[in-house]
């Protein structure tokens, strides 16, 4: 038989086929799956992956959000949107209602990135999931290279990095005894530009602080924080209004913005294409801590 | 652009990380902060020039020892296509490591250091890299700059590595001469071997021909997952949905199921885009069927004249991955395909000592790291295919039934 070029895929087309096996296989396999859902621009391509898997039947899992309850609006509005739109069941995992019940204590600098990951783990425990998606990719951080794309967790949610389970193949091993559960990253072989190249092929509705626009911004530690109800300038520090975009979307207090005159989604493709930072070197206070910050982070069960 | 999967295999000091990090340097892929924070990890050591293993060696175990203890998966593009690096550690102790990622590899390769010629650790990748059956193989022999950029040293151990692979399965070797430290032969041509008639490492990687790697013949479509909504607008809708492992699956096309027997035709095919009129692999698609046939997870559809052998009894190579040795007689799960069954170990019928190739056969268990001839007899028939014929229906792996660990991977040889 020949063999027309036709025949092969595109490497986003087999990205996009690896994605849904992954996705299936954690459906198939756990008993109560769910799918972590930020309104960032990776969990958006994953929820359309998800779809995508079981259509035309229903998402056959429900959408969690760890909210930090410091949001930018247009994430939030997008995500109560898209629940809408197609059918999901959402859980949401509130940081401030943990705060409220005395059960964790924000840092001292207002941060909730870190007390986000206990709100998590009781998230996990009181739904009784023994999966749960998320939209991490292994491109993003050094530890996140390492790690398996089923990331098995103990009853405490702890990643064990000397400890995981061999993955061969095309082959998930998702057994697990009761409290313990797995992390599993479908997006694992992706990329930043992966991401932007689906969205764009795919025609997925991104919420609108990806693109550029002019925003109130002041300078900390050499990146533009957006100034909102909590992240203040300190004294003596102007803000000043700039054209900026978010490369990634995460809590308001910690995540940057970029300058940028990106505001169509293949100036955002031309631009990631071209930039020489990583989005979370340039946008995360949160890794900025240390060269292991995310390793420690993810031993405590962080994504 | 097209996608390649490639492994590497070694240590720091054959200059492994050297080549990925040039390869990712010279490609644009290494970010300023990421370099910057090296740099400064490399200075707070005590080290004169930037450690480039410390891109690649993320967790801080790896750090601290100075040593690549798992898999870590890196990523480049350049115009023509898109690379994975599986970048696995070389010691005998991880030798589980260079299996996971010699298992979906593309292209290994077998980076030498041409003052040492062969060593163990590079007769190991390349058994494994012939197990796993990795269809394109590069020896890189690397530092030529340390040895005159000798034509006569290069020949020496390509010639060595030849001897050696005669008594392997590999399909496709290329050898080439390169200097990762100095770039030569990586992305551009050196110019300090004219006797080299070759590419450089970069442009093999992009061109080499990966398309007539996958198994177009054989029909076969490991049922992942049921899709029935049973909703007012879809109330009778009934896919089947899986990843093609091989063969072309056509609309109209009759298929049987097994292990039913029972055959009927393709009434459609649904793509995550749409519709489509043929799937093929590694394609993710719905499978809906003119009659209403059992059928469901763990089962495949194939043609009649063309179908997996269902058996009970399987005898594979196995690399065994858990501290506690595997002994004649333990049971274990399996995972094949998309079916989970019980598995008993009959017989280990010997160790294979992957540096010298030596079948030892007084050896009756396998220790962690080893890799060994293994009879099973399986709970339920399994529907397996020889590895050497399907990469997806002739592999396993084993689960502990207690701790539900994945403690080996086996591929089946009939």
């Amino acid at each position: 038989m020949t063999q027309p070029a036709s025949l092969a895929l595109s490497q986003l087309d087999a990205l996009e086929a690896e994605a849904i096996h992954i996705i299936r296989e954690v459906v198939a396999q756990m008993e109560r799956p769910a799918l972590l859902f930020s309104g960032g621009k990776d969990s958006i391509c994953l929820l359309h992956l998800a779809i995508k898997a079981f259509a035309p039947a229903p998402v056959p899992m429900p959408v969690v959000h760890i909210d930090t309850g410091q949001n930018f609006p247009e994430v939030i509005e997008y995500r109560d949107r898209i629940v809408e739109q197609y059918g999901l069941t959402l859980v949401v995992g509130s940081v401030q209602d943990a705060i409220d019940a005395g059960k964790v204590k924000e840092a001292p600098d207002g941060s909730r990135n870190r007390i986000q990951t206990p709100v998590l783990l009781e998230t996990i425990e009181d739904n009784r999931f023994d999966a749960c998606m998320g939209g991490a990719r292994r491109d993003e951080e050094k530890a996140r290279a390492k790690e398996r794309v089923f990331s098995f967790r103990d009853e405490f949610g702890q990643w064990d990095p000397r400890n995981q389970r061999p993955e061969l193949w095309s082959l998930y091993n998702g057994k697990v005894h009761p409290g313990e559960s797995i992390r599993v990253f479908p997006l694992s072989n992706w990329t930043e530009l992966d991401i932007w190249d689906y969205i764009r092929s795919r025609d997925i509705e991104v919420p609108s602080i990806y693109y550029a626009h002019d925003r109130e911004v002041f300078l900390r530690d050499g990146m533009w924080m957006a100034s909102n109800e909590w992240a203040v300038p300190p004294e003596g520090v102007e803000t000043q209004v700039r054209k900026v975009r978010y490369r990634t979307v995460g809590d308001a207090t910690l995540t940057a913005a970029v300058e940028s005159d990106a505001d169509t989604i293949d100036k955002i493709i031309e631009e990631t294409a071209a930039t020489r930072l990583t989005e979370r070197g340039a946008t995360r206070g949160d890794d900025r801590v240390s060269e292991a910050a995310m390793e420690d982070r993810k031993k405590e069960g962080y994504f | 652009m097209d996608l390649l999967r490639f492994a590497t295999a070694g240590s720091v000091d054959d200059g492994k990380s050297t080549l990925i990090g040039r390869l990712l340097y010279d490609s644009k892929s290494i970010f300023e902060d990421q370099l910057e924070s090296i740099e400064l990890a490399s200075k707070n050591r005590g080290a004169e020039t930037t450690d480039l293993a410390l891109l690649t060696d993320g967790l801080r175990a790896e750090r601290e020892q100075g040593i690549t203890i798992d898999v870590a998966y890196r990523y480049f593009a350049t115009p023509k296509r898109k690379f994975i690096i599986a970048d696995t550690p070389g010691h005998q102790q991880y030798t589980r490591n260079m299996v996971t990622g010699a298992s979906t590899a593309d292209l290994a390769i077998i980076l030498v250091d041409a003052r040492k010629g062969l060593t163990e650790q590079s007769r190991r990748h390349a058994t494994i890299s012939s197990l796993l059956r990795v269809p394109h193989v590069v020896l890189a022999v690397n530092k030529m700059d340390l040895v005159d950029w000798s034509e006569e040293r290069f020949d020496e151990i390509y010639r060595e590595f030849t001897d050696f692979a005669s008594k392997l399965d590999i399909p496709d070797l290329t050898a080439i001469p390169v200097s990762a430290l100095l770039g030569d032969n990586i992305v551009d041509r050196s110019t300090n071997m004219d006797w080299y008639q070759g590419t450089s490492l970069l442009y093999h990687l992009e061109n080499v021909h990966i398309g007539s790697d996958r198994n177009l013949q054989d029909v076969r479509f490991p049922v992942q997952y049921v899709v029935r909504p049973q909703t007012a607008e879809h109330p009778d809708y009934r896919g089947f949905a899986g990843q093609v492992a091989s063969g072309i699956l056509k609309v109209g096309d009759e298929v049987m199921a097994l292990p039913s027997g029972l055959s009927t035709r393709v009434a459609a095919i649904d793509g995550p885009n749409g519709p489509v009129d043929a799937a093929y692999p590694p394609m993710s698609v719905t499978v809906r069927l003119e009659d209403e046939i059992d059928l469901s997870r763990g089962d495949i559809l194939c043609r009649k004249g063309n179908h997996p052998e269902p058996t009970q009894d399987i005898e594979a190579t196995v690399c065994w991955m858990d501290a506690t040795p595997l002994t004649e007689r333990r049971k274990v799960s399996i995972l094949h395909t998309t079916r989970m069954a019980r598995a008993m170990v009959k017989e280990i019928a010997y160790e294979l000592n992957v540096n010298t190739l030596h079948r030892d056969q007084d050896v009756h268990e396998l220790g962690l790291n080893s890799i060994g001839r293994v009879k099973l007899r399986v709970t339920t028939p399994l529907l397996i295919d020889d590895y050497a014929e399907n990469r997806i229906t002739g592999s396993f792996i084993l689960i502990d039934e207690a701790t539900h660990r994945t403690v080996g991977a086996g591929v089946i040889r009939h």
